[in-house]
């Protein structure tokens, strides 16, 4: 277990090294760094320190080096729009990001795998074959639009919900955060339900597809066989068994949760990462760009390994090393 | 009461409504099986043998369905009986092994929670007792220090472990009833034996009746008292196990026993049967084994209708065959 | 009776109702947008068509020369009827051109990958789990933080998103299918390698990479939509389906829907048509499934 995690780190650190040499070309393949690095409006003199501060003088692998040593120690440049690093501009605003994403992915699960469940044991039932067809309609829906839609219907027509921000927040661990406070949990419904629409479908289908497996099992039978409940047969037996790929796949989908959440938070202006991230290639802060990019690798590398965790302690077989 | 049959089988249909047609797995069965008696039920595969078997414990699932006949447990009809009620016997008072002991278990829940929820389905006990009453069982059909194993998962046990923990749980409520469908043929031989010698053991230590399915005959011949030979979804031949084996009347039986090698025969040539079973959509009319059977002749067209050519015999043939198999 | 391959696949098709009204949806759709300057009442790039008067008028409005908007107009005057049909035109030439480009990138990638093995194999599946591993939004949004919006950029960018996909369905169906005995005859008679490549691989992994190459049309015009909609894609000056939508975004809180609302319809109805009959010819072609 031990050899197995130190592998797991090794190997994420490779794939974060191999992402910053992406980032780090892409940079130089560009255009010349010191346009896209330093802002547009300094001045000569300025230019000139912030190159030698850069050390955009010296060859290229060298630089690297420089980036590279300034990432570990924190320091990813400075916003050229807020003057602040861009570092500490974007872990600002993670937790917004982090609530979101976290709350749609919990929601897909609440609302896709009992939906999941339902048309999984009645296949053939009008319901569940309407469950399934919505599930299409949840994979091919258009995600800024169906947004739109929400703002439409249950903020201006309806006027229930606020379409834009996250409402009154309330502080935990030094963080304010809008699931505290009830103004804030209306304003998080909405971009929520519209970020989570994707994975209700991912996980109303796994789920689907992995109890259509799981009944004719053996075990199933011999489960029933035992003179159990059917509650106790498809909440124990058959959850049990399709829980594993659920977790995997949701906790997979965090990270593109993450990355969707750009879309979401334009559409409902959260004041996230996504964005954040969307305003400065607006304007061209590219400084904030490079952190973003290297947070977010930073992140999906995390996730993946803690999926990879959890899933050992989901299922005893892998738990042990393969089967006995 | 003592007269009254365990299990009592009557003129039992259950079919399958496939888009092909109505596909009848089971044709007409009617079969008995008396108190701490052991029935073999033999057949090929597509028999309708473990069709049988989950009829009785209520387990067919649609498009199946028992379309006529009578299930008598105790006394008891079972066929219409509501779902709750079929769940108070399941696992009480009738249990069922199963064929593949690498599927039957759960594989991502441990052993006590298998075992102690088929106490608690049934009883109200504490989860102390229920345990402790587990573990009992574990050690009954001879699994080592079972206290450690309760705690582990099925994949850390091997098949015939496994099955050792189906046959434990099974006769965890002292069930009248056992249904073994093929229990011991995914098994390698010694431990095929091992089990054998486990279930005969504890069955009639407490009398349980056993419905045991199989397609070995050599199984049978060491276990069961009586045997009921399946063909096509019928029963074509039964009788005292004896009496069968060493004098089959009906040319499948005939077929069965002569395709089984044996040592006393070496160098002679296998029997075998001639063509495949029929399809269960399409079977001829009149007895099914005619297309196969050397005896057949026009009579054959019509249904054999059941016959006691001895006490405590019954069969289906028109041409009955006499003696013991070739040698 | 021996049927065809491709009769059988026709017929296993036209089985599903459904996937075959898909497939006639997509057909009129990809008409509409290739008649879009024949059939549009009015050009929505012609400045001089347009008239600022005519602005946000509710759909069935008539204009002040009689025209009828009858999906409405944009804050521009537009009509929204015609901006659609145009708008169809540019989001199904991007996400066509984009899966296109990468169906032939990743193909090629894969089967060389399936072909050469070794290092070059190992490389070139490494990229691709790399790739596959990220989002690909936030991929796409990287591209064009770098390079600027743009059509080609945009097509550039989906090319880049898209390409693994298809290099690891063309890889795994090379393998299986380098495995078979023809394969090896092939090999036998000293074919040139290009040959037996591109005349006996390649026709024999189609049917995987079709299935792959519908959805990523799907994909591809979906993320279009949701780039030019961030202000991250197509110009301006010629809108998409997404930026049609975009457009509307400020009018819709005045309670004026139809603006992104039509364009949203006609980028739905086009994205799950494409999927239904994605799916589809996933179960149709797919040969664990067959018989």
């Amino acid at each position: 277990m031990a050899g197995w995690l130190v592998r797991r780190l090794v190997q994420a650190g490779f794939v974060m090294l191999a992402m910053s040499a992406i980032v780090f070309v892409g940079l130089h393949a560009i255009g010349n760094p010191v346009d896209i690095l330093i802002s547009p409006d300094a001045d000569q003199a300025e230019r000139a320190r912030a190159i030698a501060a850069l050390g955009l003088d010296k060859p290229l692998w060298e630089q690297y080096f420089f980036f590279l040593r300034g990432a570990v120690q924190g320091d990813l440049g400075r916003s050229f729009v807020f003057n602040e690093p861009a570092l500490k501009l974007i872990l600002g605003r993670m937790p917004a990001t982090l609530e979101l994403a976290v709350t749609a992915v919990i929601m897909s699960v609440l609302v896709g795998l009992p939906l999941g469940l339902f048309a999984g044991l009645y296949p053939n039932s009008i319901a569940g074959r309407t469950v399934m067809a919505g599930s299409i309609m949840g994979f091919s829906l258009p995600g800024f639009w169906v947004g739109l839609m929400l703002i439409m219907v249950f903020a201006v027509t309806l006027g229930w919900l606020p379409s834009s921000g996250r409402g009154t927040t309330a502080e935990l661990f030094g963080v304010q955060w809008s699931f505290l406070t009830r103004d804030g949990l209306r304003h998080l419904l909405m971009p929520a339900l519209n970020l989570s629409l994707f994975n209700i479908s991912l996980v109303l289908r796994l789920a689907r597809a992995g109890v259509r497996e799981t009944m004719p099992l053996d075990y199933i039978r011999f489960a029933r066989a035992k003179g159990l409940s059917p509650r106790r047969v498809v909440f124990v037996h058959v959850l049990r068994n399709i829980l594993i790929p659920v977790v995997t796949v949701v906790g997979l989908e965090l990270g593109s949760t993450i990355a969707f959440s750009v879309v979401t938070e334009s559409v409902f202006a959260w004041p996230g990462m996504g964005k954040l991230i969307i305003d400065s290639i607006n304007v061209l802060d590219r400084p904030v760009i490079v952190a973003y990019l290297m947070i977010v690798v930073a992140l999906f590398v995390t996730i993946n390994l803690v999926v990879d965790l959890l899933y050992t302690v989901l299922d005893p077989r892998v738990r042990l090393g393969g089967r006995a | 009461m003592s007269d009254v049959p365990t299990l009592e089988l009557r003129d039992l249909n259950t079919v399958f409504d496939t888009r092909a047609g109505v596909l009848r797995a089971v044709d007409g069965v009617t079969l008995s099986v008396g108190r701490g008696e052991v029935l073999g039920l033999v057949g090929e595969s597509g028999s309708g043998k473990s069709v049988t078997g989950f009829s009785i414990i209520g387990l067919i699932d649609p498009p199946g369905r028992i379309a006529s006949g009578r299930i008598r447990f105790q006394g008891r009809e079972l066929v219409g009986l509501a779902e709750p009620e079929l769940r108070r016997l399941r696992g009480r008072h009738i249990a069922m092994i199963f064929q593949d002991p690498m599927m039957t278990l759960n594989p991502v829940l441990r052993i006590d929670t298998q075992m102690m929820e088929t106490i608690q389905a049934h009883e109200r006990v504490s989860g102390a007792e229920a345990r402790s009453r587990s573990r009992d069982a574990l050690g009954q059909v001879g699994i080592p220090s079972p206290d450690e194993r309760l705690s582990a998962y099925p994949h850390q046990f091997s098949g015939g472990m496994r099955q050792r923990v189906a046959i434990a749980i099974a006769l965890l409520h002292n069930p009248a009833l056992i249904v073994a469908d093929e229990p011991t043929t995914a098994l390698d031989v010694t431990i095929q034996a091992q089990i054998l010698a486990v279930v005969q053991k504890l069955a009639s230590e407490r009398g349980t009746s056993l419905l045991w399915i199989t397609h070995d005959l050599s199984v049978v011949a060491g276990l069961a008292d009586r045997v009921a030979v399946m063909y096509a979804g019928r029963i074509v031949e039964s009788g005292a196990v004896d009496a069968v084996l060493d004098n089959p009347m009906h040319h499948y039986t005939r077929g069965l026993i002569g395709s089984v090698p044996s040592r006393n025969r070496r160098g002679h040539k296998l029997l075998q049967i001639p063509g495949m079973t029929p399809s269960p959509l399409d079977r001829p009319a009149g007895c099914a084994f005619r297309t196969r059977c050397a005896a057949a002749d026009a009579a054959c067209e019509t249904e054999p209708a059941l016959t006691r050519p001895e006490p405590g015999r019954e069969l289906r043939c028109f041409h009955p065959a006499h003696g013991a198999v070739a040698a | 009776m021996e049927q065809s391959p491709a009769r059988r696949v026709l017929s296993d098709f036209a089985a599903n109702k459904v996937a075959l009204a898909a497939l006639v949806v997509i057909a009129v759709i990809v008409l509409l947008a290739l008649a879009a300057s024949l059939i549009a009442p009015q050009n929505p790039y012609d400045l001089a068509q347009l008239d600022i008067m005519d602005g946000r008028l509710p759909p069935g409005s008539a204009s002040a020369d009689g025209l009828t908007f009858w999906l409405g107009t944009d804050d521009q005057g537009r009509d929204m009827l015609s901006g659609i049909l145009y708008g169809l035109r540019i989001s199904l030439a991007v996400g066509a051109g984009s899966a296109i480009v990468a169906g032939i990138i990743g193909t090629a990638l894969g089967l060389s990958a399936a072909y050469a093995g070794g290092r070059i194999e190992a490389a070139i599946m490494r990229l691709v789990d790399l790739q596959l591993s990220f989002p690909a939004i936030l991929v796409a949004l990287m591209i064009l933080a770098f390079l600027g919006k743009g059509v080609v950029n945009v097509m550039l960018a989906l090319v880049i998103v898209e390409w693994a996909s298809y290099a690891r369905t063309a890889r795994s169906a090379a393998l299986s299918e380098r495995a078979r005995e023809y394969i090896e005859a092939a090999e036998c008679l000293a074919l040139p390698r290009w040959r037996v490549v591109f005349r006996h691989l390649l026709p024999n992994c189609l049917p995987p990479l079709i299935v792959i190459g519908t959805i990523q049309v799907a994909r591809a015009i979906a993320l279009e939509a949701t780039l030019s909609f961030l202000g991250l894609g197509v110009p301006i000056t010629e809108p998409s389906l997404g930026l049609l939508i975009a457009n509307g975004y400020q009018y819709m809180l005045s309670g004026k829907y139809w603006i992104s609302f039509y364009p949203g319809i006609a980028l739905l109805v086009t994205i799950m048509a494409i999927n239904l009959v994605g799916d589809q010819l996933r179960d149709v072609l797919n040969p664990r499934l067959q018989r």
